[in-house]
């Protein structure tokens, strides 16, 4: 049992101390690397870790969820065109408004997935389409925005040069998402419905809520993250959120969330998020076409799970 | 009535084929005349890399999985074929086709050997495909992309003003398809596969060599749908085939193949992917915005996956 805690701890170290290093690596690479290229890591990473944390939530209750992009695309360009002229006040009343529709969102895919009995792949993948539309919709090419003191949320540096704001909201924003989840029963349907579905609906858990709830929280997490998106870049852009369903999913199996359900944490896909974001500035430090990302990406992605495959192999011919 | 019900429900070819003839009446009805021998040879000509897309993605989902590295292998074949097009076609051919045996041999060995998840598998596969055409176009800069001649008829191209090339093509593969899934070993083993892995381990399949070989015939079979849909672009670019994935995925589950594995067909693909295209051809007639299409093309495909989840339940 001790060994089992001890594993685990070394499992949960393993991604901060991942970080470090990377850090570590970074600044020997590019010595000048100082408070400027941490507040750009801080906004690129700030929308890609909710669309992880978004995809955590879902993947630990037994689905998946490739509608991230595109309900990001839609809080993005739905915050972007109310915002435009209103006032700072306004602007955070009109967040709650970009929550909810989040929220709603995210419970139609629950819905989708839970009623109609579509797998989740193929459901998310038809709703991501759905809702690509929706964010075209909205607003058909990049524009709209939003009041300066509202777009220094994130962007702004008001706690000094090395604790950008970004950073601060990516903190606040993925505990209340997470926190509910971690120390309440909702957390535990979640873990349980995805750990082994039968078994759940055997102790009397209501299986489809807890995936539909999931789904929810999902949403609310891709609002918060489209609106980080408007913060970070001033815009709203209905196709700017592609990238982050492909993201979202290599940062939680980066993250050593399971993709079978029931298994993993938030820490490790956050922590994968920034790394992810990370590796593309080490590529210009190293005078790299940065464009190398994505390949880098989805290698990590390849060999990250390839690894897995060939440890659980061989433990299967013990 | 009830027993039309119930003959469709067991029959469920026949149901599809007619929800395709409903849409074509559709079609009719909303822009009279429009159904003609040039209409349909037009639809099927559409429907074909589709099909052939499909037809892939109906070997890896009988067996439980999906390929989401399709559009990226489609696309980048494509690109592959266009920048290389200056070195003679057969040299153009090799390298694009090359690309989906290797794509299909990474997934292959992670899915088949490492028993990895298929769509993590092909999604980082697809990830890294894409990315490496970023980077490959950036340095193809400066060369002049050109369709070769034979493509071009391939993608586009008429016989006797009706009958498109690459409806051939299309005949072809289909037919292999078809007659591997229910006439070899190989298909049965696809089935028995999807149906129940432990039990064909213990039976002394070797399941991995089934699985290796669907994934490698699936990038192959991608690779061809990207040469025949630039053949009918004329156009190389990186975003060619983004916009096959999700209907490559479709067609085979309104097709009525399980993604769960064992169930379904390729017959039943055709018809989704005529269905699909239809539909598309639908919604242009229709006076309303690309998102607005966007949206009910999404909404459509919901309804009739989780119809047809409902009626063979």
């Amino acid at each position: 049992m001790t060994a089992f805690k001890a594993y685990r701890a070394l499992q949960a170290l393993a991604m901060p101390a991942l970080l470090v290093v990377a850090l570590a690596l970074t600044k020997v690479a590019h010595p000048d690397f100082g408070a400027f290229d941490l507040q750009s890591l801080a906004l690129g990473a700030l929308p890609l870790a909710l669309a992880a944390a978004a995809q955590t939530v879902v993947v630990i209750s037994g689905g998946i969820d490739l509608s991230v992009g595109s309900q990001i695309a839609v809080a993005n360009v739905l915050s972007a065109s109310l915002m435009q002229h209103a006032s700072f006040t306004q602007s955070l009343l009109l967040s709650l408004l970009v929550l909810a529709a989040g929220a709603a969102q995210g419970l139609v895919n629950g819905l989708v997935v839970a009623v109609s009995r579509i797998p989740d792949v193929v459901a998310t993948l038809t709703a991501g389409f759905i809702w690509g539309g929706v964010a075209l919709l909205i607003l058909e090419r990049p524009g709209g925005g939003a009041p300066p003191a509202y777009l220094n949320l994130a962007s702004g540096q008001d706690f000094g040069p090395w604790l950008p704001n970004a950073l601060l909201v990516m903190i606040v924003a993925i505990a209340a998402i997470w926190l509910p989840i971690r120390f309440t029963r909702i957390g535990l349907l979640i873990y349980a419905a995805g750990s082994d579905p039968v078994a759940a609906f055997r102790s009397g858990v209501n299986v489809r809520d807890a995936r539909t709830l999931a789904y929810v929280f999902s949403g609310l997490a891709c609002a918060v993250g489209g609106m980080a998106l408007t913060m970070t870049t001033g815009i709203g852009a209905p196709l700017a959120g592609s990238y982050y369903t492909l993201s979202s999913v290599a940062a939680i199996v980066i993250g050593g969330v399971s993709l079978l359900g029931g298994r993993g944490g938030m820490v490790g896909p956050v922590i994968a998020a920034l790394l992810l974001t990370l590796a593309p500035m080490d590529l210009i430090f190293l005078g790299i076409d940065p464009n190398y990302g994505q390949v880098i990406q989805g290698s990590l992605i390849v060999l990250v799970v390839m690894i897995a495959g060939l440890f659980a192999y061989f433990q299967d011919r013990k | 009535m009830k027993a039309a019900f119930e003959f469709l429900r067991t029959h469920t070819f026949y149901a599809l084929i007619l929800l395709l003839a409903l849409f074509v009446v559709f079609v009719e009805i909303i822009r009279p005349g429009t159904v003609t021998p040039l209409w349909a040879s037009n639809a099927l000509m559409f429907a074909a890399p589709l099909a052939i897309m499909g037809g892939g993605q109906t070997l890896v989902m009988l067996t439980g999985g999906i390929d989401l590295s399709v559009s990226a292998v489609a696309t980048g074949s494509a690109y592959l074929l266009a920048t290389n097009a200056s070195r003679g076609d057969g040299y153009a051919l090799a390298i694009a086709l090359s690309l989906g045996v290797v794509v299909g041999i990474i997934n292959g060995i992670g899915v088949a050997l490492l028993r990895v998840q298929p769509l993590v598998m092909t999604l980082g596969t697809g990830l890294m495909t894409g990315g490496i055409m970023i980077v490959y176009s950036q340095q193809m800069m400066a060369s002049q992309p050109h369709v070769p001649e034979f493509i071009q008829t391939l993608g586009a191209g008429k016989v006797a003003t009706f009958v498109p090339v690459d409806l051939f093509l299309w005949v072809v593969i289909g037919g292999l398809i078809l007659f591997g899934l229910h006439r070899t070993g190989f298909g049965r083993l696809v089935y028995a596969v999807g149906d129940n892995r432990e039990a064909c381990h213990l039976s002394g399949v070797r399941v991995w060599r089934v699985l290796f070989v669907d994934y490698l015939l699936c990038a192959i079979l991608a690779s061809i749908t990207g040469l025949v849909l630039v053949g009918g672009t004329n156009a190389a670019d990186l975003s060619l085939a983004e916009s096959y994935l999700l209907p490559s995925v479709a067609c085979v589950v309104i097709g009525g193949t399980s993604i769960f594995g064992g169930r379904g067909g390729y017959g039943g693909t055709i018809i989704g992917a005529l269905i699909l295209t239809v539909l598309t051809g639908l919604l242009t007639l229709l006076d309303v915005s690309e998102p607005a299409k966007q949206i009910l093309f999404g909404a459509i495909i919901l309804t009739l996956a989780a119809a047809y989840a409902r009626l063979t339940e």
